[in-house]
C-alpha cells in the first residue's frame, strides 16, 4: 500500500465560478459533445458504444467540482502560506514546465490541514517556527525561508531531510522537525499528482509533467510498444504442453 | 438496492444468515437465495455503489474509505509465537459491500490439478502441514467455469500449454494487450517462455446490463464506477437481491455466532451502526469473512461448551495461515508505455508453476505477470529507482520521464502451511468495539524465501531479454503484512488436522459452514480469488443439497 497521508473530496480552490455554473448546467447531449471532443483519440462509435458508462464516468467528474470553495486561505495566514509555498517550490521546482507554485499545491495543503489533515495541524505549527529559526541560525542576515536564494533554501531543507545526504546535511535531524519536512513533502507531492477534480493539481499541471493525459477514459492502443501488436493468438499445442513442463 | 430487496426482522428464524458479502459471501448468498432459500447478509462495512467510487487516492487509498481502518480495527504482528506482538497494521481486506472484490487487481487463474494433489506427488515437508485437498481439480472444475460465465471473466482459452483442462471457453474475449504485455510477451518468446493473454475478472465486452472496462486506469485499489469489474458487488450481490429472497444488511459487524445446548448455531451477534446489538436467528450460519475474520469470529464466540472457540476442537482454527510468497521486479524503457491507462496486467506466463524440487531445491512454484499498478502518487513514492533524489529538481525530472516509461513484472508464488502462522486474538489489544484485535504471527518457511528469489531471478531475465534501460528489486524479505488470507480453517477429512469438511461444513457444529481464503488447503501460485469464488459456488451446491435432504436442521 502507498503511504500517503490525507482527504476528502474538496474542490480546486482556483476553479472559477464562471466554470462552475458550466458545469452545473451542462445537459448531457452537451456532454456527449464535450467528451467527444476532449477525448482525442477516441472514436465516436467506440463513444457510441460504451456511451452509458461513459456518461456515468463523467458525471462522476462533473459532481465532484460542483461545491467549489472560495480561494482564501483556511488554516495558514497570507505569510504562512508564502513561508509554505517557497518550500513547495523547491520540492517539485518550477524550471521549463510548472511546478508546485503553478499547480497551487498550497491551497491543497490549506485545505487539507482544515479537513482530512487535521491530524498534521500540530507537525505545521511547531514545524514551521522551527524551520524559521534554523533559517536564522544558519544564514544570520536572513529572517524568512522565502528570503534565501534557492541554494540556501536548499541547504535549509537538506538539514531537515533525515535521508539526504550526510554530507549536504548541516544539522542532524530531530525527530519533530523531520517529521514536518516529510510530511510536507509528501503533502506537496501529493497536492501536485492527484486527480485535479480533488483540490490539488490545479489545471492538471502536474499530469502535464509526468505525461499523463487527463482523461476520464482511455481506448488501445495506449503506448508506444502496444501500437500495430497482434498478440492474443492461442498458441499452446497439447504435444507442446508434456515437453515443456519442468 | 433493489426495490423488493425483503426486510427480515432479526427474529425471524431465516434459512442462512451468511456472514461476509465478498467474493464467497455474494456467491453463496446469490445460490442459495436462488435455490429458493431465504437469506441475511450481514456486511460490517458500508454499502457503496459505483456512484461512490472515485480517482480520489487520499480518500480510497490513505484513508482506506474501501478497506479495514487501522484505528477502528488495529493490529498486532509477531514473528513467532514466543514474542509478544507490536501494534502495527498487519492486514489490509474489503470492507464494504463486495469485500475485497471490489478492489481487488482481478487476476483469474484458475488453480491448476497439481494444487489439489501436490502432497501426494512430491512427499512430505518436514516442520509443515502440507496435505492433499480432500478435492480435486475435477471436483472443482465446473464451478470454475460457472464464476467465467455467471461473475464475468475475459480471456483466452487455449493461450496457455500450462492450463489445466476446461469445460468451456471463455465468455469473452481477454481484454487488449498493454504496452507491457508486449513488452513481457516479446522477451518471454525469445527465452523460449509461453506467455499468455491475462485471463481478468474485467469484462472486455458489455455483458449483463454491465459495461465493458473503460480504461480509465484506476483500478487495483478502487472500487469501478463503471461496474466493469466483476465484483460480488456488481454482480453476485444484485442477483441475490433480485430473488427477492436476500436481505443485504450492510454496517453489521457480527462478533459472535450463538449456539445452543445441544452445539448448534442458533444465529449472529453484531453490532449495528450505532453499535445496538443484535442477534439474527437462522437455521444455520455461513460464515464468508475472509481468512482473517473468519477465524477471529470463531475465537470470539468460545464460550463454556466450546472453550477454544466454536468449531476448533482441533485447536488449528487461525493457523496454518499462507499469504502466497514473491514481489515485483521492476523496469524501465526508452519508449513511452503509457501503462497508467487501463486495468493492472494484460500478460502473465505459467512456466515456473510447477518446479521440480529434486532441480531447484526448494519446493514451489509460481506464476509472473506483467502490470503496472501504481497511481500518479504511488509512484512518485514507490516507483521510482532506487538512489533517485526525493524531492527538488532530479526528483522532478525523474518523475517527468519515468512515470510513463515504467512496467513490473509480479512474481507470485506458493506458500507452506506451517502451524505457527496464524490469525489469532491479541490478548491486550482491542478494536473500537471493544473486541480482541486481530493479532498476525508470520515467519515465511524457507523455500517460500527461495522461491521468491528463484522467481525474481527469472523476471530480471526477461527484463534483460526485453532490452530494459534500467531495472532493479528489494531483497525478499520475511513477510509482515497480510492480502492474500489463505488456509486458516482449512478443509479436510480429518477432523484433526482440518476445520471444515469437503461440504465445508464444520466438523464440530452442523449447522455451521465456512467459505472464503480460509477454507484452502494448498495456497495456490498467488491468485487465490477465482478459487474461492470456484469454491462458494460449489458449497452453494453442496449446502443445498445438505438442506434439501432435512440433513442440517435434523
Amino acid at each position: 500500500m502507498p503511504v500517503l497521508l490525507l482527504t476528502e473530496n474538496r474542490l480546486h480552490p482556483t476553479v472559477g465560478k464562471s466554470e462552475n455554473i458550466r458545469q452545473n448546467t451542462m445537459n448531457e447531449l452537451n456532454r456527449r459533445d464535450f467528451l467527444l471532443r476532449a477525448g482525442t483519440g477516441l472514436s465516436a462509435t467506440w463513444v457510441s458504444a460504451n456511451w452509458a458508462p461513459i456518461l456515468s464516468a463523467a458525471t462522476h467528474a462533473h459532481n465532484a467540482r460542483k461545491a467549489t470553495p472560495p480561494p482564501k486561505f483556511e488554516f495558514f495566514t497570507a505569510e504562512e502560506a508564502a513561508e509554505i509555498e517557497a518550500i513547495t517550490a523547491r520540492i517539485i521546482p518550477t524550471d521549463d514546465t510548472p511546478g508546485a507554485p503553478e499547480a497551487g499545491v498550497v491551497y491543497f495543503i490549506d485545505r487539507g490541514l482544515a479537513t482530512f489533515g487535521v491530524d498534521d495541524q500540530k507537525t505545521y505549527r511547531e514545524g514551521l517556527p522551527e524551520l524559521q529559526a534554523r533559517v536564522s541560525e544558519m544564514f544570520p542576515s536572513v529572517s524568512k525561508f522565502s528570503g534565501l536564494a534557492t541554494e540556501q533554501q536548499d541547504a535549509i531543507l537538506h538539514s531537515f531531510d533525515e535521508k539526504s545526504d550526510s554530507s549536504q546535511r548541516a544539522f542532524r535531524a530531530r525527530p519533530g522537525a523531520q517529521n514536518f519536512f516529510e510530511t510536507l513533502r509528501q503533502h506537496t507531492i501529493t497536492g501536485f499528482l492527484i486527480d485535479p477534480e480533488y483540490a490539488g493539481n490545479h489545471d492538471g499541471v502536474g499530469w502535464k509533467v509526468i505525461g499523463r493525459e487527463r482523461e476520464h477514459m482511455f481506448q488501445a492502443p495506449f503506448g508506444y510498444y502496444d501500437k500495430d501488436y497482434p498478440g492474443g493468438q492461442p498458441v499452446a499445442k497439447e504435444s507442446e504442453k508434456k515437453a515443456e513442463k519442468k | 438496492m433493489t426495490v423488493d430487496e425483503p426486510r427480515y426482522k432479526t427474529s425471524d428464524e431465516v434459512d442462512f444468515v451468511i456472514i461476509g458479502s465478498g467474493a464467497a459471501g455474494g456467491i453463496l448468498a446469490k445460490e442459495l437465495s436462488t435455490n429458493g432459500f431465504r437469506v441475511v447478509v450481514l456486511e460490517q462495512g458500508p454499502y457503496l455503489t459505483e456512484a461512490d467510487f472515485n480517482h480520489n487516492e487520499i480518500e480510497t487509498l490513505a484513508q482506506d474509505k474501501l478497506t479495514n481502518h487501522p484505528k477502528l480495527q488495529p493490529n498486532t504482528f509477531r514473528k513467532t509465537p514466543d514474542e509478544k506482538a507490536k501494534p502495527q497494521r498487519a492486514l489490509v481486506y474489503g470492507r464494504c459491500v463486495g469485500g475485497t472484490s471490489v478492489h481487488f487487481t482481478a487476476n483469474f487463474w484458475r488453480f491448476h490439478e497439481i494444487d489439489f494433489i501436490e502432497r501426494s506427488k512430491i512427499g512430505p515437508i518436514a516442520g509443515t502441514g502440507f496435505m492433499d485437498w480432500p478435492i480435486t481439480y475435477a471436483d472443482l472444475e465446473p464451478y470454475y467455469t460457472k464464476v467465467e460465465w455467471e461473475i464475468g471473466v475475459s480471456g483466452l482459452a487455449g493461450a496457455s500449454p500450462f492450463d489445466p483442462p476446461r469445460s468451456r471457453p471463455y465468455p469473452m474475449p481477454p481484454l487488449p494487450v498493454k504496452s507491457s504485455g508486449v513488452i513481457f510477451e516479446r522477451a518471454a518468446r525469445k527465452l523460449g517462455w509461453h506467455p499468455f493473454p491475462a485471463p481478468m475478472a474485467i469484462l472486455s465486452q458489455a455483458r449483463a446490463g454491465r459495461s465493458a472496462c473503460i480504461n480509465c486506469g484506476f483500478c487495483l485499489g478502487f472500487g469501478c464506477e463503471v461496474g466493469a469489474k466483476s465484483s460480488s458487488l456488481a454482480t453476485a450481490i444484485r442477483m441475490a437481491e433480485r430473488t427477492g429472497r436476500c436481505e443485504i444488511r450492510p454496517n453489521s459487524y457480527v462478533h459472535r455466532i450463538e449456539t445452543d445446548a445441544n452445539g448448534r448455531a442458533t444465529g449472529a451477534v453484531y453490532f449495528d451502526q450505532k453499535r445496538n446489538t443484535h442477534l439474527q436467528k437462522a437455521k444455520a450460519v455461513v460464515v464468508c469473512a475472509n481468512g482473517a475474520e473468519t477465524p477471529r469470529l470463531l475465537l470470539l464466540s468460545a464460550n463454556k461448551q466450546f472453550p477454544n472457540g466454536l468449531a476448533n476442537s482441533s485447536g488449528i482454527v487461525g493457523k496454518y495461515l499462507m499469504l502466497n510468497s514473491g514481489g515485483v521486479v521492476t523496469g524501465q524503457f526508452e519508449h513511452p508505455l503509457n501503462d497508467y491507462k487501463g486495468f493492472a496486467v494484460s500478460r502473465v506466463l505459467h512456466d515456473f508453476y510447477e518446479l521440480d524440487p529434486q532441480k531447484v531445491g526448494f519446493y514451489g512454484g509460481g506464476g509472473l505477470d506483467a502490470r503496472f499498478d501504481f497511481t500518479p502518487i504511488s509512484f512518485a513514492f514507490g516507483g521510482l529507482p532506487p538512489g533517485t533524489s526525493r524531492w527538488g529538481k532530479d526528483f522532478k525530472a525523474a518523475l517527468a520521464h519515468d512515470f510513463n516509461r515504467t512496467m513490473e513484472i509480479f512474481c507470485h508464488g506458493t506458500s507452506l502451511p506451517l502451524e505457527n502462522n496464524s490469525f489469532s486474538l491479541d490478548p491486550d489489544l482491542k478494536d473500537a468495539w471493544g473486541q480482541p484485535a486481530l493479532r498476525l504471527t508470520y515467519k515465511d518457511h524457507p523455500d517460500d524465501l527461495k522461491l521468491g528469489n528463484w522467481m525474481f531471478a527469472r523476471a530480471h531475465e526477461l527484463f534483460d531479454a526485453a532490452g530494459a534501460q534500467k531495472k532493479w528489486s528489494f531483497p525478499v524479505g520475511e513477510q509482515q503484512f497480510a492480502v492474500h488470507l489463505l488456509g486458516s480453517c482449512r478443509m479436510g477429512n480429518d477432523p484433526k488436522t482440518s476445520v471444515i469438511n469437503p461440504d465445508h461444513r464444520t466438523h464440530d457444529v452442523k449447522n455451521l459452514f465456512l467459505c472464503d481464503g480460509s477454507s484452502l488447503v494448498t495456497s495456490g501460485r498467488g491468485q487465490p480469488t477465482m478459487t474461492i469464488e470456484a469454491l462458494a459456488f460449489r458449497a452453494a451446491d453442496r449446502i443445498t443439497g445438505l438442506a434439501k435432504r432435512g440433513e442440517i436442521v435434523a
